[in-house]
């Protein structure tokens, strides 16, 4: 048995079940690494509830109740929701917040008695304030680090999750996707995610950046481990989520093993123009290569709308979040300013005082675009060229199976970078983007390295509903390459 | 035609939001009970805590159905929820989730009566739109010892979230109405149909019926005035009060040349005087938007056609079926069908002793009037509809007269239940009849003798009758009446009078 | 489109933020910086294009769920309330709205 650390879910739940090692054993050894909190990655950490939950999925894997991942760690992002955890969504707004419920993805990777996959939570992990950004540096908790580069940005804005799982602090973690947030820094930090397709996994406790977009999705560092979690997140949520789907769960790792011979692989050429550089493209290729000799055959595909995907992402996006945030007004939870002088000083201070920078932005953004006399000009024009984007991919899926790409134009940046035009940080989305307002599910495989020895990822998107095909193409890659395999050093 | 005041034409729409008599609220579990301790039935969707998301009610689309047949609408076959984003503290989520563009209700009408002057007016108020949306929770201001536990010398609001989340229907009219007595009769008319299908208890005191007065006022021929809104008229009372004034506010402002400016005013029933709330800038542009967390709701026509099915007779049907069927005028059928309480009684009435006419005068004229002033509702009436026919047969089949017949009511009415043995309602007011005497003298020949003897003793009558005063008549009359100890037949008397004195 | 400082301040206290001097001159150059992206958009012909709210509407009709009328929440005012910045007798206390 290697050690804990270097084990995947897959590892870590056969050894469970086969009484190698137990779920208390497990769960000390991951807390023990934990300690400094490595890269910033974690905002909350318990070592009672993780070891009392760790006793718990003991006891049901001697009652032989076990779950199929019972007593395999993870950690979540802080925007989901937990009971007995912490929640800040990465914002000083939810100071002190204690949910009274658990997010649902929470409650279908959790406790097996209650009806989930058996996992053990570790703690909850740092994100950009309200999953809004790319790097993680907005998070009102200080910044993630990357752990193959300590001074460069680990993306986001599920970098807590990315930098966790790449630093095997736990095997696998939660994250959400509203623009490319599991995406990017799955690609920046060299390990495997995935984002179902719209609707399929249940926002609810999941808090609420653009509601049109969100979707939570499992990170770690191998396709089969997704394919692990992802089947036991996804389902509907018919009771509590208006948006899930009332698509049946689906065993994701049944097709992992299969032929990828003759998979059309097709390949945008708005993917590949000048905004790409050299070291992600020749990683891309290289992978592309791989599936080449897999059998995968490669098709040129056009995705016009490509850029128009940014200003309508940034409209959209801002918009929902703008009326998302409103709840958060120092009434019923939270912070709230101390000084004010009446109701609407106390909505203004508290709020001005519990939002960064970047929301704040996103905020004004928002409420700009829905409001009088532009909702026409800018919402609505957004929520009507997004269908033609979404016309575009069913095009595309007419020529193949899935679709290849880059995730993100470089490899992660060093902090300070970027001079802080928030534009620039927007452009970086690009890839991204489309599928998040498609509503496709999309994925992040390791495909090499590039600049400064900085992992690239690959990017698959598939149709709606093709979560198995990606799993498995991103599987067959994962068998004839080691990328996914390296580990940063030191760790 | 209009009614003018002071020269000018009176306009008003209302807004009513009527609460939905569903169990749960209209998006989430919580119960909708009134009267629960603060925030007892507040779950965390209501709460807005992260992370919630809103789930449906069916039985708030189903009331919202049955509005729309109810009212002659078109039920849309897709509609939309939209946000209505503002912040106030009894707004958990910083909006209200409502509908804006497209309403599940479109169109309809409400008809009802209306008295201007000696005439009885049909007036029918356009329907513009009725939406679903829930209500907000309350604030409570009036406890000053609000705080107090955190030393506040400021003052503090409590947030109670019950009622946040309870299922609204909001009902707008067209600008139709033309007069405070026809605005007061339209909501009268309104309350009464959401309470007849039973979508809405119609508990004015407790908030489940709210109206808003859009009031304007015009020279006729000019174009519509800037219109003021008079919010939350929980009063039938009130309402008239309150538009009156208005009305005349801005009639006196306008004759002063002062422009009304678009506000929103609060009715006070102390002063009775409408006055202006604070104007809060910006608070027009809600910033609406299609609730991406709730997908179109879906109605098709084979629900609309289900529903109907189980709905029953609506109070114009049932007032237009009692004019045809029992030839009542429309204004009998109209009060009848005031509520369907009151229109089972009087059909039970009026199919017992087949005199519909008679049934529906007992019961508007002796059964209304006691009613009202014991604030009694007909299910509680100590006469029942079965008594009333029985009495009404013995009216007509003249064994009592009519007046005789309100002591009869009377000892029904007041009698206590073992006083009057219940064996069968006729049975029931023979005893009545025979315990008090009541029975009408129908023998006539002893009423031949009666009168035979009072014109015997009153021969200048007879003289002045014969003469061709036929008011004469009138001072033989009552000592007949007194003679046969109130109990001859008023009918016979003048027959068998006109027959001896061969008028 | 150009936003002006007055834009800023409105859509400001619509969103219930209070922002100092330098904040809303930022956010003012950030914002517009934004709009400049935002013009390809506004040339793009979207006549009788449907707008999207539910992405997979783009191949399947998503309609809303319809759950039965029933009242199934516990009361749970204690749980609910534990984060609130201030509580008393069951309210959230606010400062004194006034009409």
């Amino acid at each position: 048995m290697n050690s804990l650390h270097d084990m995947t879910v897959a590892e870590l739940a056969q050894a469970l079940k086969a009484k190698q090692v137990s779920a208390v054993e497990v769960a000390t050894g991951f807390l023990a690494r934990l300690g400094g909190n490595p890269h910033n990655a974690f905002l909350d950490i318990d070592s009672e509830v993780t070891l009392a939950q760790a006793q718990a999925s003991d006891a049901r894997l001697a009652a032989g109740t076990a779950g199929p991942l019972e007593g395999v760690p993870v950690g979540h992002k802080d925007v989901f929701v937990t009971r007995d955890f912490a929640t800040t969504a990465g914002s000083k707004i939810l100071t002190g917040y204690r949910s009274p419920f658990d997010a649902t993805l929470v409650q279908k990777l959790g406790a097996s008695a209650s009806g989930g996959a058996g996992m053990v939570t570790v703690g909850k992990l740092n994100c950009d304030e309200f999953a809004m950004g790319s790097a993680n540096e907005n998070s009102a908790f200080g910044k993630v680090t990357n752990p193959w580069d300590t001074a460069r940005v680990p993306g986001g804005s599920s970098g807590g999750s990315a930098a966790a799982v790449a630093a095997r602090l736990v095997p696998a973690a939660t994250g959400t996707d509203t623009g490319g947030s599991i995406r990017q820094p799955a690609s920046f930090c060299g390990i495997t995610g995935i984002k179902p397709t719209y609707g399929r996994a249940s926002r609810y406790g999941m808090i609420a950046y653009a509601s049109s977009l969100d979707q939570g999705g499992p990170m770690a560092r191998t396709a089969e481990d997704c394919a692990l979690l992802l089947s036991a997140m996804c389902g509907p949520d018919l009771d509590r989520d208006s948006t899930s789907l009332d698509v049946p769960a689906e065993d994701f790792t049944a097709s992992l093993n299969n032929s990828i011979e003759g998979l059309r692989i097709g390949i945008p050429k708005e993917f590949f123009g000048e905004g790409l550089n050299a070291d992600v493209r020749a990683a891309v290729d290289g992978a592309l290569r791989e599936y080449e000799k897999l059998g995968a055959k490669l098709v040129p595909i056009s995705l016009p709308r490509t850029e128009l995907s940014i200003p309508v992402y940034y409209i959209i996006a801002p918009a929902e979040a703008s009326s998302n945030l409103s709840r958060f007004d120092g009434v019923k939870f939270g912070h709230r300013a101390n000084d004010y002088t009446d109701l609407v000083d106390m909505y203004k201070k508290t709020r001005a005082e519990g939002f960064g920078n970047e929301v704040k932005r996103r905020i004004m953004t928002g409420a700009y675009v829905l409001s009088h006399g532009y909702y026409d000009a800018y919402y609505l024009q957004a929520q009507k060229i997004r269908r033609m984007i979404a016309d575009d991919f069913q095009n595309a899926f007419k020529e193949c199976d899935v679709i290849a790409g880059p995730v993100a134009p470089s490899v992660a940046w060093k902090f300070g970078e970027n001079a802080g035009d928030p534009v620039a940080d927007y452009l970086a989305d690009i890839f991204t983007l489309p599928a998040s307002l498609a509503g496709l599910p999309g994925m992040s495989v390791p495909a090499g390295f590039g600049a400064g020895n900085m992992p690239v990822g690959l990017q698959l998107i598939g149709n709606y509903f093709k979560e198995a095909q990606l799993l498995n193409a991103a599987h067959r890659l994962q068998q004839a390459t080691d990328f996914h395999l390296q580990k940063p050093a030191g760790v | 035609m209009s009614k003018l005041v002071q020269g000018y034409e009176v306009v008003i729409g209302f807004e009513t939001h009527a609460q939905l008599s569903t169990k749960s609220k209209i998006f989430s579990r919580a119960s909708v009970a009134f009267g629960a301790e603060p925030n007892t039935q507040a779950c965390a969707v209501d709460m807005a805590l992260p992370g919630t998301l809103p789930v449906m009610n069916i039985g708030a689309v189903e009331r919202a159905i049955e509005f729309g047949l109810a009212i002659n609408a078109h039920i849309a076959e897709r509609s939309i929820f939209a946000r209505k984003n503002y912040f106030y503290p009894d707004l958990p989520k910083g909006y209200q989730i409502s509908q804006f563009e497209i309403p599940v209700v479109q169109g309809g009408e409400v008809s009802f009566f209306l008295e201007e002057g000696k005439e009885t007016v049909r007036k029918t108020v356009r329907l513009e739109r009725a939406h679903l949306e829930e209500d907000a929770g309350k604030s409570l201001h009036e406890d000053s010892s609000l705080g107090a536990s955190i030393g506040d010398g400021r003052g503090q609001s409590g947030i109670d979230l019950n009622r946040a989340g309870t299922p609204l229907l909001e009902i707008v009219t067209q600008p139709d109405m033309r007069s405070s007595e026809e605005a007061v009769a339209y909501a009268k008319e309104l309350h009464k149909i959401v309470t007849w299908i039973g979508i809405c208890d119609g508990n004015m005191q407790e908030g489940s019926f709210r109206c808003d007065a859009n009031v304007s006022v015009r020279k006729p021929g000019d174009p519509l005035g800037t219109r003021r809104e008079i919010k939350n008229l929980n009063s039938f009372k009130f309402m008239q009060q309150a538009i009156d004034y208005e009305v005349r506010w801005q009639i006196d402002q306008i004759e002063d040349g002062i422009a009304i400016q678009q506000a929103t005013v609060l009715f006070d029933p102390d002063t009775g005087e409408t006055r202006a709330m604070r104007t809060k800038e910006d608070a027009a542009d809600y910033r609406y938007f299609p609730d991406p967390d709730l997908p179109p709701l879906v109605i098709g026509r084979d629900w609309v056609e289900r529903v109907k099915g189980k709905m029953a007779e609506l109070p114009r049907v049932m007032a237009e079926r009692f004019v045809k069927d029992y030839a009542l005028p429309e204004y009998d059928a109209t009060q009848l069908t005031q509520s369907k309480a009151v229109a089972v009684y009087f059909e039970a009435t009026a199919k017992a002793c087949g005199q519909a006419k008679l049934a529906s005068n007992w019961i508007m004229g002796e059964v209304s009037r006691r009613l009202n002033a014991s604030e009694m509702a007909i299910e509680q009436a100590p006469v029942s509809a079965a008594r009333l026919a029985a009495l009404i047969s013995r009216i007509q089949d003249s064994t009592i007269s009519n007046n005789a017949a309100k002591e009869v009511f009377d000892a029904l009415w007041t009698a206590s239940g073992d006083q009057v043995a219940d064996s069968g309602a006729l049975s029931v007011i023979d005893a009545i009849i025979e315990a008090k005497g009541l029975k009408q003298m129908n023998d006539t020949g002893e009423l031949e003798k009666i009168i035979d003897e009072v014109l015997a003793a009153n021969p200048k009558n007879v003289e002045e009758f014969k003469a061709g005063n036929s008011k004469a008549l009138n001072g033989l009359v009552g000592p007949i009446m007194k003679a046969s100890k109130g109990k001859a037949n008023p009918g016979q008397v003048n027959a068998l009078l006109m027959k001896k004195l061969g008028g | 489109m150009s936003l002006t400082p007055q834009d800023i301040a409105r859509i400001a206290n619509l969103a219930r933020l209070e922002l100092q001097p330098e904040e809303s001159e930022r956010m003012l150059t950030q914002i517009n910086g934004f709009f400049g992206i935002v013009q390809a958009m506004q040339a793009v012909d979207t006549t009788g294009i449907e707008p999207m709210a539910h992405p997979v509407a783009a191949t399947q009709d998503i309609t809303l769920r319809l759950r039965p009328d029933v009242a199934s929440e516990p009361n749970q005012r204690d749980l609910n309330q534990r984060s609130a910045p201030s509580v008393e007798r069951g309210l959230f206390l606010v400062p004194k709205v006034i009409e």
